[in-house]
């Protein structure tokens, strides 16, 4: 557990003293108790105001998030590690795929593949930054796999690039730290368990259907992964960082779950 | 106590033992919870275009309220109704209150309710067309449970996801087994309406019966 800390690409320099953390374990544990404890009560109390909405308050928040963690903990404890999700015929491929962020297609801010890096934090020997040109020049693997929303909708896309695992034994990854943490060019953040990260359905993709991948969709670089919710595959991405301590993800600060498998 | 005359062994309590009135009204919240959660979902992405629930009936503020109650009272219902399900088993409630179940019946009791002639004093005995709702609607949320899994971990579950047809069409299973669940719900309480003293019973737990009591009513 004694791992040195690494420099976050995701904090600033200037951390939070860990010590302090440690100090006050206890107190923060207690806390969780006592919101467990208040949030039941609550739980009463709501059903008793059908039609008032109750949900958005701290207390009912801090109650269904601690469950929502539980939900985290059940869902890696029925992960299949190497079962293969059904892939499809390149003929039911959706072309273009289907858009989706936390804004509208217009708004979305095209990455310049020239000047763009990819780089390289936390336990990774080799953190030398790659550039568009190089990635592109990795073996490819080939996924036509579903993609489901968590909002419901789903389709099946044809995405290629480089496996994740292969990428990660490439640059000298510890593949027993716990999380594999993106950064996007559009402030995006997310978290991947390593468990996921390795699955051999989980590439860095480079393109859709044999073409580079689109703007709207994450050029240069974007996850696609066969065992999460699309929100999962970060896109645009630019840094990676390789930690066992858990960074928070764009939705999962939202209250969206964070394990969010499929 | 050692009164030989009385052949049967039966015990003695209330129609609703305390443990069973409590499992009901934690299963009626968790459905609650469910259901509403459930259309805050749907309104979403929507399987029917015509189909929104209106804001006032679904639970939670955004689309991520709704999904951490249906999680949350997802383990609510399975854990409660794993209990409800092993004590109707186990000390023969089903058997004695809900079985057998015969299609005569079902049929003869069906013209007694359409002709206003059916039955209701006695609160102790189900007639066939309310063994039948029980039963059923006890399939279907086991049912809901499963296409629920499938819905949560279609990948992880993907052998029997395309048993069932695929991702939308076990999505579309869920919304079937919730819209009969709303409709037994519906029947359930405007009966329980119709004669009050059910839902008395279903809070103080009713008259003292034994457990012979069933078969010692005459058919009617
Ligand atoms: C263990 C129990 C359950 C689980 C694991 C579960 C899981 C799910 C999941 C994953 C969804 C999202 C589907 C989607 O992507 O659109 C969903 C939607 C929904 N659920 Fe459940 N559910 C359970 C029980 C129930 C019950 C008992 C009801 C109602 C009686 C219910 C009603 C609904 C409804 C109405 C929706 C929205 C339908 C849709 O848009 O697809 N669920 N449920």
């Amino acid at each position: 557990m004694a791992r040195s800390p690494s420099p976050s690409i995701f904090r600033p320099k200037q951390g939070v003293d860990q010590s302090l953390i440690e100090d006050n374990k206890k107190l923060v544990q207690d806390i969780n108790r006592r919101g467990l404890l208040r949030g039941t009560l609550s739980l009463g109390a709501l059903t008793m105001l059908t039609g008032c909405n109750v949900s958005d308050t701290d207390t009912m928040q801090s109650f269904l998030r601690t469950i929502s963690a539980f939900n985290d903990k059940v869902q890696e404890a029925i992960f299949r590690p190497n079962h293969l999700a059904p892939t499809y015929s390149v003929d039911q491929v959706a072309k273009p795929p289907r858009f989706n962020a936390y804004y509208d297609v217009e708004d979305v801010k095209p990455v310049d593949g020239a000047s763009w890096k990819l780089e390289l934090a936390g336990l990774i020997q080799d953190k030398r930054p790659w550039t568009a040109q190089q990635i592109y020049q990795l073996p490819e693997q080939e996924l036509i796999v579903r993609h489901i929303c968590v909002e419901g909708w789903d389709y099946i896309g044809q995405w290629e690039g480089v496996n994740l695992g292969q990428f990660l034994k490439r640059i000298g990854a510890d593949t027993t730290a716990k999380y594999v943490s993106f950064k996007c060019a559009d402030d995006y953040t997310e978290t991947l368990d390593m468990a996921t990260a390795l699955h051999p359905q989980t590439i860095l993709a480079t393109k859709y259907a044999h073409d580079p991948i689109t703007d709207p969709f994450g050029f240069p670089l974007r996850l696609r992964t066969a065992t999460k919710l699309g929100f999962k595959n970060a896109k645009w991405i630019t840094a990676m960082e390789v930690t066992n301590t858990f960074i928070p993800t764009f939705w999962s600060k939202q209250g969206f779950n964070w394990f969010a498998g499929i | 106590m050692s009164d030989s005359f009385t052949v049967k062994s039966t015990r003695r309590h209330r129609l609703h033992p305390a443990g069973l009135r409590a499992m009901h009204w934690i299963n009626a919240l968790a459905m609650i919870a469910l259901i509403m959660s459930g259309w805050k979902i749907y309104n979403d992405e929507v399987l029917f275009g015509w189909l929104h629930f209106p804001e006032a009936v679904t639970l939670g503020v955004w689309a991520q309220h709704g999904l951490q109650w249906h999680f949350f009272a997802m383990w609510i219902l399975m854990v409660n109704g794993a209990f409800y399900l092993a004590y109707g088993l186990w000390t023969g409630r089903f058997r004695r209150k809900l079985l057998p179940i015969w299609p005569r019946e079902v049929i003869a009791t069906v013209r007694e309710a359409l002709t206003f002639k059916l039955a209701h004093d006695d609160i102790t005995h189900y007639n066939a067309v309310q063994k039948v709702l029980y039963v059923g609607v006890m399939l279907v949320i086991v049912l809901q449970v499963v296409t629920g899994w499938l819905l949560w971990k279609p990948i992880q579950f993907s052998e029997a996801v395309a048993l069932l047809g695929g991702f939308q069409a076990v999505r579309l299973f869920h919304f079937i087994g919730m819209a009969a669940i709303v409709g037994f719900l519906v029947v359930h309480v405007a009966l329980a309406l119709l004669v009050p003293k059910t839902i008395g019973a279903m809070v103080t737990g009713g008259p003292i019966v034994d457990d012979a009591t069933p078969e010692a009513v005459p058919a009617e």
